[in-house]
């Protein structure tokens, strides 16, 4: 490789996003620097085993990938503003919408529920933390240094540039030559790993560190979702990593899985890119059901209704998302009993999707509805995900979906689902649970403002793209004549991207605002919440609750609460608390993991030696450490708990 | 309240004594779960690709039943030693202990060895991982368990150094535990290559 | 205030709907829901039969939805309003089970009935026309291995005749579709697809790549003509007397990445490859051979 196309080049763009970068850095680094603030960020941040800080920090990480998944569907849909558009050339338009999809998906969507799991799992069952600490930690260090190295790539080397979906033998050394894919499989990779801890370690916690009284059929449904997430985690992401493992030897070794000659298949990556594509696209929707049918509950002011069928489905869809891969490929040939099948088993979901949308709403029934922000969120989602619902069982018709297949019909559906189901859940979990993380709610009126901007801009764009689809525009199409009658459309789409971009504005001034102006929560219980981690105060101390509560049913703080029970702390009970001890090593591993990681993507092997060497020696150390954490003290938990319960 | 992470109980087998240890235990179980899902894939992969063979040899040209039947024995057996190891910690016998897992650990250097022969004699006859669809599975599902197998040696030796450092203790008898318990998997899957990829391949 | 964001809210809520039932109305733009051929014709029906059933859904869970929150929102009147502790109903949940399991039985029964008929000719009496369909970067080449002609970027057939589409790529996958005639199905490198499409009346239909395929994959649109028998066979003539031979040379020259206009040929490049045959880019592609040889060469030498 030669130094000058190691930087990328050429685009008024690239050189400008170098500059943010580079300014960026500078000013990040002058800010630490002068506020004597990097002994905090180390301390604090960077060694820290604390859930609640680990969720923090991914769900920061995911609102700036937002960001920038979100800048890179703005700059395609002002390219598909209006026909033959010379804003972006074809190779930068495929580049976009490669990173655009990748990201969302795997930067965006799923560390937000990650991060949201993070705060919440182990306070609704009263948890002091997750089951394994310190491997939460490398799950998050891994998960964002797999993201640094899949985003430097658009300044480093060149973007991928052949789909999310990286289609062989598209996505071969022989079509896509260059790095960008190396940055792919090498990247994702990476901060796929943490994924899979992150599975295990929650799978683990759930099953494990109840607080006495809690059985599963007491747990609040978000965690129930988050329990079947994680099975879904550990058997879907092994796929994952088998298929991006092929994909690198065939990128870097020239070995011929997917490649067109010597006996390759290419139709074998799609096939394995779906099995774990499609729970995937369950992962980051079941939890966000858990989401809602918390917010629901709490602004209801009732019980979930049918508690029993929403587990039951969750289970049911949870086992359905395993068999269903191939309508990603109807297309394929693969014969009508095939494809039969599984437009059975696609349309099948839609049953236990269907009970839980009627469970939702009967739980609103003789309910009496609060339109807070997070309120406005769940319900929204409700006919939203319903119109991308619908619009997938039809997708699920083998025979239409020659059709609709890669049209916008199809861009159109899985915006609706996603967007509605995961988007909303996580806006809608960020202000339901931003008191519980900071300690100060986000304020109502802007809160308000950046949903009915982004929800009304959410239609206005994305409808219109099941006309586009059939009239016969396909997806990833970099522009389009003028004969074809899809202008008026289009026009209509980017107006509602603009809204929704400035939606996310006011969504950061309101972080901003709310920060310096915003309510300050002295109760700890701002929603008169039904479940544990109101039972607290806000934020948590690190030890989370000073005495470990006692269930006693579903919803187990509405019930304390009814009883006269809350929990006061009766300073005679408490007893002195473990906790595990900070460690920067997960964080220095995961450097070392971004730089072996650095060195496959270009081929520099030793430089990827080098760098599995620490990571070796990483885990060594931890093998010989045997550090078994510390105990708070009784008189500390005194001091801390009389401090948080001054205010109220 | 009894404090979580450190509930101690008495009447279990010293590697579940401590919460802590009964989490990790339950953990890898998950993890070896994890693992079933990832050789499975291999499996898929490599039972889709063996019989794209391009222009290169098919499994009946190229198999060595020698060598794959010394690897079995050697494997197998060290299954076994791994098992009478955690026979000795059970009776709380640390040189014994320390003298099964050292003949695993052996055999499975001797697993290895073998392996990496086969695999430069393959080598030799032209076979290598970019000749076809076919190599390309057989050495990554072969080699992934290799290296599977590498990694326990490594991850012994340091358990048997803290074993040497500590001797029994809640925490390395947990260790110790967990490391048979990949072992036996790696057992396992090997089994399946052994009945999947060279039984089945030396016939078809 | 909120009584007025209530009233927005539910306005909103059918706006969705409005607007389908608006578009739908006027859809003469709409290309798969104006087929012009039997196959997209069974489509259109499906379709058509699964929208009615989700705008009844679409509907039901509206009204249910815009009732409960208007009913049951907090509000000065209920003040000391206590919800109920109701855990759920089972006759109402069975219910809500029920009825999506018929839904998706009426919508299952035509799916595999379609899925089936649409492997085979709608029509038996004729004797369907094959044409081989190579995808390259970025072109469509057209071969009709009976006549002896071969086309690329465009393709006429004759009205009402089927017409077995065999489809094959050189390099990445694109899939083969033409709205107007019926959906599509993916081109494959060293694979083979079949596509039975028909076109009931003369016309021009416009086709493209649904299947992201590369740099210039915007590019990849294709003409349907479809013609009158007699004009069909008339133009089939033609080519053979006047069209230019295809070369191998001419043939390698087209297969390179890039776009190319339309192209007229007497014979087919089906005489001396078939991509459709698995290795078949390996033994006839020497440029491609030579690559992967020297990236053989590279990998020894790291």
């Amino acid at each position: 490789m030669k130094w000058s196309e190691f930087f990328v080049t050429g685009e008024p763009l690239i050189y400008a996003a170098d500059v943010a970068i580079v300014l960026t850095i500078i000013g990040i680094v002058f800010v630490l620097t002068y506020f004597k603030k990097w002994k905090w960020l180390w301390d604090e941040w960077l060694t820290t085993v604390d859930h609640k800080k680990i969720g923090i920090m991914y769900i920061i990480c995911a609102v700036l990938m937002l960001f920038r998944g979100g800048v890179d569907a703005l700059l395609m849909r002002a390219q598909l503003t209006a026909p033959n558009m010379k804003f972006l050339d074809a190779q930068h338009y495929n580049e976009i919408f490669t990173t655009h999809g990748t990201i969302m998906i795997l930067f965006m969507a799923m560390p937000f529920i990650i991060g949201l799991m993070n705060v919440v799992v182990p306070l609704q069952i009263g948890a002091r933390d997750v089951a394994y600490p310190y491997l939460n930690a490398l799950s998050f260090w891994l998960f964002f240094f797999g993201a640094m190295l899949f985003n430097i790539s658009f300044v480093i080397g060149g973007s991928p540039d052949a789909g999310w979906t990286a289609y062989f033998p598209l996505a071969s050394n022989e079509f896509s030559p260059g790095v960008g894919n190396n940055y792919y499989a090498v990247a994702l990779q990476i901060s796929g790993i943490g994924t899979l801890m992150t599975g295990i370690n929650f799978l683990v916690t759930i099953l494990k560190m109840r607080a006495p009284g809690m059985t599963l059929m007491r747990m609040p449904m978000f965690t129930w979702t988050v329990l079947i997430t994680c099975v879904i985690i550990i058997f879907a992401f092994p796929v994952l990593t088998v298929a991006l493992a092929l994909m690198t030897f065939d990128r870097l070794f020239d070995t011929q899985f997917f490649t067109m000659a010597n006996g390759g298949m290419s139709m074998l990556w799609a096939n394995l890119f779906w099995i774990w594509g499609h729970p995937e696209v369950y992962i980051v929707i079941l939890p966000s059901f858990g989401i809602f049918s918390e917010i629901v509950s709490t602004f209801a002011r009732k019980r979930l209704f049918g508690y029993k069928a929403m587990v039951g489905s969750i289970v049911g869809i949870a086992f359905l998302s395993f068999i269903v891969w191939v309508h990603h490929f109807f297309t394929m040939g693969a014969g009508p009993a095939v494809n039969s099948f599984f437009s059975i088993t696609t349309m099948a979901i839609a049953i236990p999707t269907g009970v839980k949308v009627f469970n939702w709403l009967f739980t609103l029934r003789k309910g009496k509805i609060r339109f807070t922000t997070a309120m406005l969120w769940a319900l929204a989602f409700i006919p939203n995900f319903v119109i991308g619902g619908v619009t997938g069982v039809m997708l699920a018709m083998a025979a239409a979906d020659y059709q609709y297949h890669n049209s916008y019909f199809l861009i159109a559906h899985f915006h609706y689902v996603l967007i509605a189901g995961t988007v909303f859940a996580c806006f809608a979990g960020l202000h339901y649970w931003y008191p519980k993380m900071f300690g100060h709610l986000l304020n109502e009126r802007l809160g308000k403002w950046t949903f009915w901007l982004f929800m009304i801009g959410f239609n206005v764009c994305f409808f219109p793209m099941y006309f586009l689809g059939l009239m016969g525009m396909t997806r990833r199409m970099y522009t389009y004549s003028a004969g074809l009658g899809w202008t008026p459309l289009n026009v209509v789409a980017t107006i509602g991207a603009a809204l929704m971009g400035i939606g996310f504005i006011v969504l950061c001034y309101n972080i901003y605002y709310s920060a310096r102006y915003g309510e300050r929560d002295m109760t700890g219980d701002p929603w008169d919440g039904r479940t544990l981690e109101w039972a607290t105060a806000s934020p948590p101390a690190h030890y989370n609750f000073p005495i470990t509560p006692e269930v006693t049913d579903l919803d187990a703080y509405w019930v304390m609460k009814k009883n006269g029970n809350g929990l006061e702390v009766k300073e005679e009970q408490l007893k002195p608390i473990h906790m595990p001890s900070n460690s920067g090593r997960p964080f220095l591993i995961s450097i070392a993991f971004f730089f072996a990681g650095f060195g496959l993507v270009f081929k520099w092997f030793t430089l990827a030696i080098i760098a599995a060497i620490f990571i070796i020696l990483g885990l060594i150390l931890r093998s010989f450490d045997d550090d078994d954490g510390y105990y708070i003290s009784v008189d500390e938990i005194k001091r801390t708990e009389r401090l948080a319960r001054k205010g109220a | 309240m009894a404090e979580a992470a450190h509930r101690y109980d008495e009447t279990m087998p010293l590697e579940y004594r401590t919460e802590e240890s009964r989490l990790n235990i339950l953990g890898f179980w998950i993890f070896l779960g994890a693992e079933v899902a990832l050789f499975a894939t291999l499996f898929a992969t490599y039972l889709v690709l063996f019989q794209r063979t391009g222009s290169g040899p098919t499994a009946k040209d190229l198999f060595e039943v020698k060598d794959v039947l010394i690897e079995t024995l050697l494997l197998l057996t060290s299954s076994f030693t791994c098992g009478l190891a955690i026979f000795e910690m059970r009776r709380n016998r640390l040189s014994g202990l320390l003298t099964w897992l050292l003949v695993t650990l052996l055999l499975g250097a001797g697993f290895i060895t073998f392996e990496i022969r086969e695999f430069i004699h393959y080598v030799h006859e032209g076979a290598t991982m970019q000749t076809s669809a076919f190599l390309s599975s057989f050495f990554v599902l072969v080699g992934t368990h290799g290296a599977h197998v590498s990694l326990g040696i490594g991850w012994m030796i340091l358990i048997i150094i803290q074993l040497l450092q500590r001797g029994f203790t809640p925490r390395t008898a947990r260790k110790v535990f967990i490391v048979s318990l990949y072992w036996h998997f790696l057992d396992v899957v090997w089994i399946f290559i052994f009945t999947l990829v060279y039984l089945t391949g030396m016939v078809i | 205030m909120k009584q007025e964001k209530q009233r927005g809210r539910k306005w909103f809520a059918w706006l969705p709907l409005s607007l389908l039932l608006l578009l739908s109305g006027c859809s003469e733009n709409i290309a798969v829901l104006n087929p012009k051929g039997p196959v997209a014709k069974v489509q259109y029906d499906l379709i058509m039969w699964s929208i009615g059933f989700m705008l009844l859904i679409i509907a039901v869970v509206f009204v249910l939805f815009a009732v409960v929150l208007i009913r049951y929102r907090e509000k000065p009147e209920n003040a000391d309003y206590e919800p109920p502790d109701e855990e759920g109903n089972t006759l109402l949940e069975i219910v809500w089970t029920a009825i999506p399991i018929i839904i998706v039985t009426v919508l299952a029964i035509p799916t595999v009935k379609a899925t089936f008929a649409l492997e085979k000719p709608q029509r038996h009496d004729v004797e369907p026309l094959t044409i081989h369909v190579t995808a390259a970067n970025w072109k469509w080449i057209f071969s009709y291995p009976d006549q002896h002609i071969e086309t690329v970027n465009y393709v006429n057939i004759p009205e009402d005749v089927p017409v077995k589409f065999k489809l094959t790529s050189v390099g990445p996958m694109n899939s083969f579709w033409v709205p107007e005639l019926g959906g599509q199905k993916y081109a494959m490198d060293g694979m083979e697809t079949q596509l039975i499409l028909q076109a009931d009346q003369p016309g021009s239909y416009m086709g493209r790549s649904a299947n992201f395929s590369g740099k210039q994959f915007t590019h990849m649109e294709f003409e349907v003509v479809a013609q009158k028998k007699e004009d069909f066979e008339k133009w089939v003539k033609e080519v053979q007397q006047t069209a230019p031979k295809l070369t191998k040379d001419k043939y390698a020259e087209i297969l390179k990445p890039g776009l190319v206009g339309r192209m007229t040929f007497s014979n087919t490049h089906l005489e001396w490859v078939d991509h459709a045959k698995q290795n078949s880019h390996h033994m006839n592609n020497g440029e491609h051979s030579d690559h992967h040889g020297n990236m053989e060469n590279d990998h020894h030498e790291h």
